[in-house]
């Protein structure tokens, strides 16, 4: 535990002198959610109604941006191979990284998430039932990411692919967030919904780790 | 015996990198593996790592299946690469104070950096180095654990003479406390009384 505590802080603080990659996932959320009003029209009834989608779908390609470099950096100049003979099991590496990868993605989004939603005009009722499904939800999207980036390391063109593998299994997540928000601006309960959003959390946080982990061992061979 | 290894046979994809590879390091022993380019030195080291995995054979830990919990055996280990698993944005000081808490030896990160002439420079971000001061780096985090096996990929390639000596007197002092090393090499490295395997013969 102290290991893997040390080893977060030393992500995240690389993170910090990479400030522009951080940023740069951040300011797309803010842009591509700023793309819509001028796409379908700046009409309150139309925006107000999808903006819990819009925030959503923007969320999601927002967390896939840094994907990429997660362990490619690391895969490249060797540092993975220190980390998986730092004594830490592969399993509790890939969850290092991908609290990281949430503490500098995934929390940003949901700070940034507020104003975008009420940019896009959403009903000010349907905000706290968006955000606490953006909670669990951004922990799973970091989670599954994870797993995807370990599993396309070292292959060819991974960065192509590996949208390809991450977004359909996020589209769980993607339907039970909206839903929550959608409930809430029909003044229904979202409660289902953010309950199933939870237990999504529940299965990929072990699911995804044991697979992130046996892909690292494989990437390492 | 500290090490053991018995009839490793690894192949990469359909490829035989070698077969039948067998020897012994005691504790406070050496052993260079040397052999022609694509002779599987590298593969060899990162199989005792637990990096690699072997098509057949056994490697023993004090008589013990040493790769049987990777992350067990991990921790009796430090393996250098042939990469130097560098940060450029880091200093020189940040990586091997973080090395050394990751290794559970706060405090030696100093140590390490004075026993490779790197003292003057720990202020200095890793992109700033040459090729040879990124490698002294990269050797100095060997001091930063408590590891009773060195494993080492091409350790002296681009050291100039005092660096090489300064390799030396570390190999030395491991040896001294009891420590193993395995060592990969083109170049001669100053390993007194270490016994040889070829690869590829």
């Amino acid at each position: 535990m102290r290991q893997a505590l040390t080893l977060l802080r030393g992500e995240l603080r690389l993170s910090f002198r990479h400030g522009t990659d951080t940023l740069g996932a951040v300011l797309f959320f803010l842009l591509a959610g700023a793309l819509f009003p001028l796409a379908i029209g700046p009409a309150p009834e139309t925006l107000g109604r999808i903006a819990p989608g819009i925030v959503w779908v923007c969320a999601l390609l927002a967390a896939l941006l840094p994907l990429d470099r997660l362990f490619g950096a690391d895969f490249e100049d060797g540092t993975l191979d220190q980390l998986l003979l730092s004594g830490l099991p592969a399993g509790a590496i890939a969850g290092v990284k991908a609290a990281a990868h949430w503490l500098v993605t995934g929390l940003p989004l949901l700070a940034v998430a507020t104003p975008l939603a009420i940019m896009l005009r959403m009903p000010l009722d349907a905000l706290p039932a968006l955000l606490s499904g953006l909670l669990p939800g951004t922990i799973v999207l970091s989670l599954l990411g994870t797993m995807g980036a370990a599993i396309v390391l070292g292959a060819r063109r991974g960065g192509v692919l590996l949208p390809l593998l991450v977004l359909p299994l996020a589209v769980p997540v993607l339907i039970f967030g909206v839903a929550a928000a959608d409930a809430a601006s029909f003044a229904l309960s979202p409660r289902p919904h953010l309950l199933l959003l939870t237990a999504l959390l529940a299965a990929a946080l072990p699911l995804c780790l044991i697979g992130a982990g046996a892909a690292l061992r494989r990437a390492a061979e | 015996m500290l090490l053991q290894a018995e009839g490793l046979a690894v192949f990469r994809s359909e490829r035989l990198v070698f077969r039948d590879v067998s020897f012994d390091v005691p504790e406070g022993g050496a052993l260079l593996l040397v052999g022609p380019n694509g002779a599987g030195k590298s593969t060899l080291l990162r199989l005792l790592a637990g990096l690699g995995r072997a098509a057949a054979g056994r490697v023993l830990w004090r008589g013990q299946d040493a790769l049987a919990d990777r992350s067990l055996h991990a921790r009796r280990l430090a393996y250098l690469g042939h990469q130097d698993a560098l940060k450029p944005a880091l200093t020189v000081g940040e990586t091997v104070r973080a090395a050394a808490a990751l290794g559970g030896r706060p405090g030696s990160g100093g140590t390490a950096l004075e026993a490779l002439g790197l003292a003057p420079l720990a202020d200095l971000p890793v992109r700033m180095l040459s090729a040879g001061q990124r490698r002294r780096l990269a050797l100095a985090r060997l001091l930063c654990a408590p590891t009773a096996l060195w494993l080492l990929d091409e350790p002296t390639l681009g050291l100039d003479t005092a660096s090489v000596a300064r390799l030396g007197a570390m190999l030395a002092r491991h040896r001294a406390a009891g420590g193993a090393a395995i060592i990969a090499t083109h170049l001669p490295v100053p390993l007194p009384g270490a016994a040889t395997l070829t690869l590829g013969a």
